[in-house]
């Protein structure tokens, strides 16, 4: 095995052993199944409940800057969207992409989740159970079953796998190592310690599809570079189709204007780093980012938001059907807010997902309600989302 | 898992509720009474914790820079905002050496394993500099002492505690009608100041009660209004304030007067014992004794313990009202915990701490511990939320995890080259719950760091 490893670069004896490994303990990654469907969809979550109002901004609701106070952004500062909404002005990249009709947002959405706890709510947003903890799989899981060759389809970019891609397909991960690399011999060592562990096996095979299809060993963790590996993976005519990308630090307690400013600008930098990465390959991917709930609509003694329920949503991607705000706005007065205090979701975030997934993979969204919506039984479909 | 043999009871002992074996370790002859032994034996303040900073120093020292800070030009404030966040860098660093090199060496593994359950129960996450600084002295000050004690006082000695007060927001949480909300109000009618909830929430839903409970969003606002004034020293200037032990500090004049409604109990105390009464009934509560036996139940046993145990974890609690030493006694002698296929996978800080161990390592020497958790996706202190690092192998067995730790492995085992023999290794460390598989793949491997490779990441030695 030595002999051949010198003989043949490092990520063609890699793909061997993988392959190999697979024949030999008939795992369900036998080969790179060459994918069915060209369509590349991505799922940005914001976990920590991303500030919706200043994100896609209500400027000409009369009630938001006197609700946001000294956090309300003035609509001459930020890009205009149309005559209700305008966008954060750190989002650069993403204000170019509505230009182009590339992206479309959805605001006044949540889950069917109400409760104000970040860690049942994304439970509720990741598996679309109608309650926290009800469903032991992801959504995006589940979704891989309905693609023509469910294996492989999907990556997580990071070291490990969130919950949405949990499930009964093994799922690969990646991120960069700053360790030194293992030697092919022992990779294969550990190949054949795991052979009669079923857990371990699964995911040493999976490991291996990754670090094989990874392009730059050495990639750093910033976000454009993070946009870049992406890209790098799903650009491949036989990679994955599906990939998730997690990004945290939006529960904005406190010296808000600062931290979400930094945040967006982060998330900018990812979406044109996935959009430059694909080049022609973006005309047929969809984003979605999308967050757990929403802030207070107004502000709190810190200059903060606290936990809300509404939120906003984007579609990003080649095909969006963009340069639009969807909303049935509910307003922002005080009867209007869900409990007083949140705005009031008047869409359904897990339908809308759902129905981009959907419309992105040409399924049967009959089909796809059913299997993604298991257990909440929804059956509603949204049309138009894109334009193919 | 045709690698899994069964464990004996002092395999259960030292792997699933110590830190892991050590090659020079006595095999326990009576298991339980190792673990129960260790009551008495822990300390709580170990002569190698002696070095470390303590609360009151770093919070003035914070304080005291932030002032400083406040009279430079910009210029001058980049450059001692750089020094500041070097020297807050090394305070972190060097905590995080000392809780490592405890954990290699401690004689009471089992009670050190309960202080790291501790600190991540009640989780806080340095991406704020200041939690960086206190991460350190929030563990071993306000975690250490109160592991063996009653629940309550574990409570209080947290929430009191700066590291916390700071991190969940709380120092900023002013009530509406207080003295200083009131003047606010009046000088800066369009600049509001008042409450911040961030507190009240995570106690009443990761703290104490847990989620879905039945509290409600009032509920919390309520206990938010209660908790305003609590905070910490050194800032503002407060002279009705008086300093306690470890930086706290009750501000009246951010208080917000009333009686406050919370689950339907009425809480008409003044000032600071409001809270504290809310902190006690919060203590005493069925729905919290659930909460933690289920967690502990989970740490030690299994991602889905079974309901007998955490019964009996939950009746111990409430008979004791919360004495933390019989839940773990009843965890001891629950036969639920001594389930002899091992059900739980090693955290990369379990696996990382019980690999050095089971090489032998007495110290951290070239080994830059707080670098090596980052890379295998579990950085101390940093858990990123509120709710600390998961506790189950859905989070941690993952295939980029799993090939960190491969690299990892045979980075830890280079320097040893053939001193050790990890056929004979594996038997010591996993104490004779080695499988044929797991026997042959290290007995074949080329050289003697391989088959140590090999032993770190064999599926026996992953779990626990």
């Amino acid at each position: 095995m030595q002999n051949m490893a010198n003989n043949i670069n490092r990520r063609d004896f890699l793909r061997m052993l993988s392959a190999g490994a697979g024949v030999l303990l008939a795992s369900p990654y036998i080969s790179f199944a060459s994918a069915d469907t060209d369509r590349r969809f991505i799922f940005i979550i914001q976990r920590g409940a991303a500030d919706g109002l200043n994100i896609v901004i209500p400027y000409a609701d009369p009630a938001y800057a006197k609700l946001r106070g000294a956090l309300a952004i003035d609509a001459s500062q930020a890009t205009k969207l149309d005559g209700m909404f305008a966008l954060h002005p750190s989002l650069v990249e993403t204000a170019k992409l509505y230009a182009n009709k590339q992206a479309l947002f959805v605001h006044a959405v949540a889950s069917p989740y109400r409760n104000r706890s970040h860690f049942d709510g994304q439970n509720v947003l990741e598996t679309f159970g109608s309650t926290a903890y009800q469903i032991k799989d992801g959504w995006m899981n589940r979704l891989l079953t309905l693609l023509p060759s469910a294996q492989n389809e999907a990556i997580a970019l990071a070291t490990t796998v969130p919950m949405a891609l949990r499930g009964k397909i093994e799922v690969p991960s990646y991120a960069p190592s700053a360790l030194p690399q293992a030697p092919d011999d022992l990779l294969m060592r550990v190949a054949q310690l795991y052979a009669e562990d079923a857990q371990l096996q699964s995911l040493w095979t999976a490991a291996m599809e990754a670090n094989n299809m990874a392009e730059d060993v050495s990639a750093k963790q910033d976000p454009a570079s993070l946009g870049k590996l992406a890209a790098s993976f799903l650009v491949k005519a036989d990679g994955p189709r599906i990939a998730m990308i997690e990004t945290g630090g939006w529960d904005t307690h406190t010296a808000q204007e600062a931290r979400l400013a930094r945040q967006l600008k982060s998330l900018d930098s990812i979406v044109a780093a996935i959009r430059d990465g694909l080049g022609p390959v973006w005309a047929k991917t969809t984003i979605v980012v999308a967050t757990e709930f929403g802030r207070t609509a107004a502000t709190n003694g810190t200059g903060g938001t606290d936990h809300g329920t509404g939120s906003t949503a984007m579609i990003l991607g080649g095909d969006v059907n963009g340069g639009r705000v969807l909303a049935d706005w509910p307003g922002l007065t005080n009867s209007a807010l869900y409990e007083g205090r949140d705005l009031k979701p008047t869409a359904d975030l897990t339908t809308l997902i759902a129905s981009i997934a959907s419309a992105s993979f040409k399924l049967d969204p009959t089909q796809v309600n059913k299997v993604l919506f298991a257990e909440a039984n929804k059956t509603k479909t949204l049309e138009g989302l894109l334009r193919t | 898992m045709a690698n899994t043999t069964n464990m004996s009871a002092a395999a259960i002992a030292l792997n699933r509720f110590g830190l892991g074996a050590r090659a020079d370790d006595a095999v326990p002859n009576d298991p339980k009474k190792w673990l129960l032994d260790q009551f008495s034996q822990y300390q709580a303040k170990p002569i190698s914790l002696a070095n470390q900073p303590n609360t009151a120093n770093l919070i003035a020292k914070f304080t005291q820079q932030q002032q400083e800070m406040r009279k430079l030009d910009d210029a001058d404030k980049k450059d001692m905002k750089r020094t500041f966040r070097r020297e807050i860098k090394d305070t972190y660093q060097d905590a995080v050496s000392a809780r490592a090199t405890l954990a290699l060496t401690s004689p009471t593994p089992f009670m050190e394993r309960l202080v790291h359950f501790w600190a991540n129960h009640f989780a806080v996450s340095i991406e704020k500099p200041a939690i960086a600084d206190l991460a350190g002295v929030f563990e071993f000050e306000a975690i250490r002492p109160n592991i063996l004690g009653n629940f309550k006082d574990l409570l209080f000695a947290v929430e009191r505690h700066p590291a916390m007060l700071i991190y969940l927001d709380q120092v900023k949480s002013i009530g509406p009608n207080s003295k200083a909300g009131s003047r606010s109000a009046e000088k800066q009618p369009d600049k509001k100041r008042g409450l911040n909830e961030n507190l009240a929430r995570e106690i009443m839903e990761l703290h104490t009660l847990g989620v879905r409970s039945g509290y409600t969003q009032e509920d919390v606002t309520e206990f938010a209004r209660a908790l305003t004034g609590w905070s910490i020293a050194g800032l503002g200037k407060d002279k009705a304030a008086s300093s306690e032990a470890n930086g706290f500090m009750f501000r009246p004049q951010l208080h917000e007067p009333g009686e406050r409604n919370i689950m339907g109990k009425a809480y008409h105390q003044a000032g600071k014992a409001q809270a504290e009464a809310i902190l006690i009934d919060l203590a005493n509560s069925r729905a919290t004794a659930t909460h933690i036996s289920t967690k502990l139940a989970q740490h030690f046993v299994s991602d889905t313990p079974p309901e007998s145990l955490v019964n009996k974890l939950t009746q111990a609690y409430l008979a004791s009202n919360g004495d933390l030493s019989k839940v773990y006694r009843a965890l001891i002698e629950a036969p639920e915990s001594w389930l002899s296929s091992p059900a739980k996978f090693k955290t990369p800080w379990e696996w990382l701490i019980s690999s050095l161990r089971g090489l032998g390592r007495q110290n951290l020497d070239n080994i830059k511990v707080g670098q090596i958790l980052n890379q295998l996706g579990q950085q101390t202190w940093k858990p990123g939320s509120p709710a600390g690092f998961d506790d189950i192998a859905a989070t941690w067995a993952a295939p980029n995890a799993l090939l960190r730790r491969v690299e990892l492995a045979q980075r830890l085992v280079a320097p040893l080259g053939d001193k050790l023999d990890a056929r004979v290794l594996a038997d010591k460390v996993l104490l004779g719950a080695v499988s044929d598989q797991t026997k042959t793949a290290i007995s074949r491997s080329e050289s003697a760091s391989t088959g140590l490779a090999l032993l770190l990441v064999s599926p026996e030695f992953l779990r626990r």
